[in-house]
């Protein structure tokens, strides 16, 4: 009796979250599956069972291919970059130095600002002519360059935001790990005769790889969902060289209306994502030191 | 006992409604509007609304800012498929054929009631009505309207010795007094280029100023044939893109559209083609002597209208269709639209507007305000088809294309056009 009724406390206290997590997570996420094998429903026109149809409209669509070609690249560049960034800004403000605490607040800081507002200001640094970039550029004689209007360097372009809105984000995770790493650590290593790069690549590094997977599956998370800089700046364009997968689907979603198509290209999405969590989690997880 | 309490309950509710639908009197109405401008556009619609509410007691409108066009059509249309739709809504003229196929709006003859409605209906400029009507019905009333022109830098033409008060007449023109007007520095670096037409976002809207100059258009009225692959089409995106790459009159790439404005201002540019929206905007921060003229000719003068129009949606009662009627008619009425025009900048949309004491004496002050009511005369319907979005999302990706020198202009809009057939036969 008091094991049933143990049990159904503990339901209970499970539902709220439960409910939630059902509403908001798994019943759209099951519904999106489905909604993907039936057509878009117009009005008059009800949706009907279109089997795989829309996955072979994926296939032949050339935007996805360009837009997932773009998506990879991003990701390829922005998160080792941005770690990297964000590894030698956290040791970098961890050392004694004068002002710590003004340098750390200033990596920090493009994490605190929205990203709508400052890829306007971005914009106005790439403004040809005119722009920030530009204005420099003509004090040592360049001429203008059309960042975003260029299907060559509009990528490069925005790569360029989202690395420095990320850079700072990461920086906090490594400065906490940085701390927790005990003093006594160097002070053998000096004992041992070790140089400092030695000490980087055998001791620090290696502590640091729990924090550097946590922070390389949220850079991955964030390579797909961080769009808003795009809607800004871009638009997608020229051509799409800029439009990213998240991009693509509130695209076909909300502008085109074609919600039986966005939902296919997020179930692909969300199948992409899934198996490099997984493969993150199962390549990375061995040679991670958890103390 | 919780049988009475049930049976109590349901008897308030009784009472409750039947009080809520005696007191019901007045006609309650939700009104999406969207914003595109800066300045007083939002101010004024809540203004006008509140004066109109003053004046008719029996009804309260929910005056609802949206956003930008497009947040405004998602969360309509995300308010339609949940069965609680606005009563009427402004929305980009082309969106018409959407919220058709959606079934979401009625036609204004199937509201209207008398002759005199129908006299009003017929009053409003034919080229915004172009982009209002279909299959023979109106479903949108032209509201905030707009056309692209040609805005000018009479200092900068003065110092490449050109006539300040004259721009250029027609597409030669415009190459020749761009050659005169790009100014490079020792290094060959550009300091002024001769003219701008922005091409970020959505380009087809200029572009369709030129194909109209060359007179072809890009989609029938039926909204389920495009155009894309004609020779004069083709011929106009060679001029485009000669502007930057052969004539080197205009900066290359995708130019942007929210910046146009400010490399004006800046020197950057000694013309530039965009919407009377910007009038205002212009008039308050150019620091030169400015002109505005209609964009220059080809075979004719033309250009595209642009902007948003009322609609009425289909899921509201009787009495609250005749009520939006009843608003649209009163906000459109001469001494409204004269008082929106002068706002904002829009092109009143009906003659007897022009007329009002109010917008003779604005025009008298500032005469430039004049020229996009005399473009209407060449204006026609801008790119509107079923699936809008998407094919003019096609469109301008094929414009960017060949902007960029990814594509030549034939093959990209040969592309394009096979694309907008794919989509657009399905509804022929």
């Amino acid at each position: 009796m008091t094991r049933r009724i143990e049990w159904i406390h503990g339901w209970l206290l499970l539902t709220p979250a439960l409910v939630l997590l059902f509403a908001f997570t798994h019943v759209p996420a099951v519904k999106t599956i489905i909604d993907s094998f039936f057509s878009t429903p117009r009005g008059a026109r009800p949706a009907t069972f279109v089997g795989t149809a829309n996955y072979e409209f994926l296939l032949n669509d050339a935007t996805f291919w360009r837009v997932l070609e773009n998506n990879a690249l991003y990701a390829l560049v922005t998160i080792p970059v941005s770690i990297a960034l964000a590894i030698a800004m956290a040791l970098w403000v961890d050392g004694k130095l004068k002002g710590r605490g003004f340098v750390r607040m200033a990596y920090f800081a493009p994490t605190v600002l929205p990203l709508i507002a400052t890829a306007n200001i971005w914009m106005f640094f790439y403004t040809p002519g005119f722009g920030l970039i530009d204005q420099v550029r003509a004090l040592f004689g360049g001429a203008q360059v059309n960042w975003l209007g260029d299907p060559q360097l509009v990528l490069g372009a925005v790569m360029v935001v989202a690395i420095w809105k990320e850079a700072g984000f990461f920086m906090i995770f490594y400065l906490a790990a940085l701390q927790s790493i005990p003093p006594s650590l160097r002070e053998a290593a000096a004992i041992e005769g070790a140089s400092r790069w030695t000490f980087f690549r055998r001791v620090t590094f290696p502590l640091l790889m729990p924090t550097t997977l946590f922070v390389s599956i949220n850079a991955v998370i964030n390579a797909v969902r961080l769009v808003d800089h795009i809607f800004v700046m871009t638009e997608g364009g020229p051509d799409n060289h800029s439009s990213l997968l998240l991009y693509y689907i509130y695209e076909t979603a909300f502008k085109f209306w074609d919600t039986a198509y966005a939902s296919t290209l997020t179930v692909v999405v969300l199948a992409i994502l899934s198996v490099l969590a997984i493969g993150q989690f199962h390549l990375i997880d061995r040679r991670v030191h958890y103390r | 006992m919780s049988i009475l309490k049930k049976a109590g309950m349901l008897a308030g509710a009784a009472a409750l409604g039947a009080m809520l639908s005696t007191s019901a009197q007045a006609v309650e109405l939700q009104f999406f509007f969207p914003v595109a401008v800066g300045g007083k556009a939002a101010q004024t619609i809540e203004d006008l609304t509140n004066d109109y509410v003053k004046a008719n007691p029996d009804v309260t409108i929910d005056a609802v800012y949206a956003g930008s066009y497009q947040d405004t059509i998602t969360k309509t249309l995300t308010a339609v498929r949940g069965g609680t739709p606005p009563q009427l809504s402004v929305i980009l003229s082309v969106d018409m054929f959407t919220l058709i196929e959606e079934d979401a709006i009625v036609a204004f003859e199937d509201v209207i009631e008398d002759g005199a409605d129908q006299a009003w209906l017929d009053a409003f400029y034919p080229a915004f009505m172009d982009n209002s009507t279909t299959g023979g019905k109106t479903y949108g009333i032209p509201f905030q309207r707009s056309t692209p022109v040609l805005y000018w830098n009479k200092e900068a033409f003065a110092e490449a010795g050109l006539d300040p008060e004259t721009p250029p007449a027609n597409w030669e023109e415009q190459v020749e007094f761009g050659k005169k007007l790009t100014k490079r520095d020792a290094d060959g670096n550009v300091t002024q280029w001769g003219v701008r037409i922005p091409s970020s976002g959505f380009p087809y809207w200029l572009f369709q100023g030129l194909t109209t100059q060359n007179d072809v258009i890009l989609a029938n009225d039926a909204g389920n044939e495009t155009n894309f692959d004609d020779p004069k089409v083709i011929e106009a995106l060679q001029y485009l893109v000669d502007l930057s790459t052969k004539h080197e009159v205009m900066q290359p790439g995708i130019i942007e559209w929210g910046a146009t404005p400010k490399a004006f201002f800046e020197g950057q540019t000694a013309m530039m083609w965009t919407t009377t929206g910007n009038l205002t905007n212009v008039r308050e921060n150019a620091p030169f002597d400015f002109g505005v003229g209609m964009l220059p000719a080809k075979v004719r003068p033309g250009a595209p209208t642009g902007g948003g129009n009322f609609y009425i949606f289909k899921d509201s009662t009787d009495a609250q269709q005749k009520a939006s009627l009843d608003f649209i008619k009163w906000i459109s009425a001469p001494e409204q639209a004269a008082r929106w025009s002068i706002a904002t900048g829009y092109v009143a949309p009906r003659p007897d507007a022009w007329e009002t004491p109010a917008m003779k004496e604005y025009v008298e002050g500032f005469p430039q305000a004049k020229v996009a009511r005399d473009q209407l005369e060449y204006a026609v319907a801008e790119l509107a088809t079923y699936q809008n979005q998407r094919i003019t999302t096609i469109l301008n990706d094929a414009l960017e294309a060949a902007i960029t020198g990814q594509k030549d202009p034939k093959t990209a809009l040969d592309e394009a056009q096979a694309q907008a057939d794919r989509i657009l036969s399905a509804y022929r």
